[in-house]
């Protein structure tokens, strides 16, 4: 039983796009959407010296566990968390359920302006969002290219 | 869950090692890791405790090359093994793509072992998913221990649906790169039945 999740490109210009204004907005140092399961799926300014992969696991580990302790509170999810260090600052939520959006930001920006544009930016996500899932089931967009896989194909993977 | 990205033509699966404490599997990360090019993995993350058992998860991000034009990422996790640590081994389950059962060959852990594949079935259970439908291999690891037991004793109680089962010396990589490469092959294979 695996459920597939499929970024097509319209959606993933659209959420890089989102990325890009809320990076610019809010004066952050950097944003990213990761899947729950800790995928990296977009990301916007000062990447470069970020490990995203890592990043990206690691955040999905938080929120699983902060998840965790909701259930035990009887809390269906919290929404949001802040981790505040001497330079950088996290600021991390959870859009429609799906995906984490997370904002790295400094001195140069303040949690009250973070937090106003993540609302704004947050619902245009949950938008995107919608029809990507909705594609994702129906199997809409783009014909599949792995049905097309051969043994063969897979063989040659593991062939070094 | 797979997540497939055409913008970027990458495929990305989930593999978690589960089993019981002190099995081996943050060692078979360990052995994956040291012996993978650097440009096909990232940073092999542990939040292990300061006598370094898992405490949350070990975490391997590994390249394995291109299948049709798509760049295959598969993201490894282990499980905390000791026993009351199930609500963290609940989390790391969710959107697995397939499972490598390590099983402890010692006589003495069989009933840890059991028990703890049980609980790989109750919690995947829990999650939605049947462990006879996902891609699932075994791996008997420590076999080179005095006091290992033999492999028909071992398919017998911990591998009734005669899954693929590979014996391991994980410290050594006897048996390592084999279940990895069993397991990516049916996660592949599934997703082309999926798709």
């Amino acid at each position: 039983m695996i459920q597939q999740l499929v970024m097509y490109e319209e959606e993933l210009t659209q959420i890089n796009s989102i990325c890009e204004i809320l990076h610019r907005d809010s004066n952050a140092r950097a944003v990213l959407v990761i899947d729950k399961n800790g995928q990296a799926i977009a990301q916007a300014g000062d990447v470069q010296e970020l490990d995203v992969t890592s990043l990206s696991s690691l955040t999905a580990g938080n929120v699983a566990a902060t998840g965790g302790i909701a259930q035990l509170l009887a809390e269906k999810e919290f929404a949001g968390q802040f981790h505040e260090g001497e330079k950088t600052n996290v600021h991390i939520s959870i859009v429609a359920a799906r995906v984490i959006l997370v904002v790295l930001f400094d001195e140069r920006s303040s949690l009250g302006l973070v937090r106003l544009r993540v609302r704004k930016a947050a619902n245009e996500l949950a938008n995107v969002l919608d029809v990507m899932v909705k594609k994702s089931a129906s199997g809409s967009g783009q014909p599949s290219v792995f049905s097309e896989i051969t043994d063969d194909d897979i063989d040659n993977l593991f062939n070094d | 869950m797979s997540f497939i990205n055409y913008s970027s033509r990458e495929i990305n699966c989930k593999i978690v090692y589960y089993g019981p404490g002190l099995c081996g599997k943050t060692t078979n990360l360990q052995y994956i890791y040291n012996k993978t090019n650097p440009e096909a993995k990232g940073k092999m993350i542990s939040l292990a405790t300061e006598t370094e058992r898992t405490l949350f998860f070990d975490f391997l991000p590994l390249s394995l090359g291109e299948i049709r034009g798509f760049k295959t990422r598969f993201h490894l996790y282990t499980v905390p093994g000791q026993v009351f640590y199930d609500a963290s081994r609940k989390l790391i389950l969710k959107g697995v793509d397939g499972v490598v059962y390590v099983g402890d060959s010692q006589m003495e852990r069989m009933e840890a072992n059991i028990e703890s594949l049980e609980n790989l079935s109750s919690n995947l259970q829990e999650q939605g998913y049947d462990l006879n439908k996902l891609p699932y291999v075994v791996q008997y690891n420590k076999r080179d221990l005095p006091n290992a037991i033999s492999m028909a004793e071992l398919e017998e109680a911990l591998n009734p649906t005669k899954v693929p089962s590979f014996e391991a010396v994980a410290p050594k990589g006897i048996g390592v790169f084999d279940t990895l490469k069993a397991v990516a092959k049916l996660v592949l294979t599934e997703l082309r039945k999926g798709g």
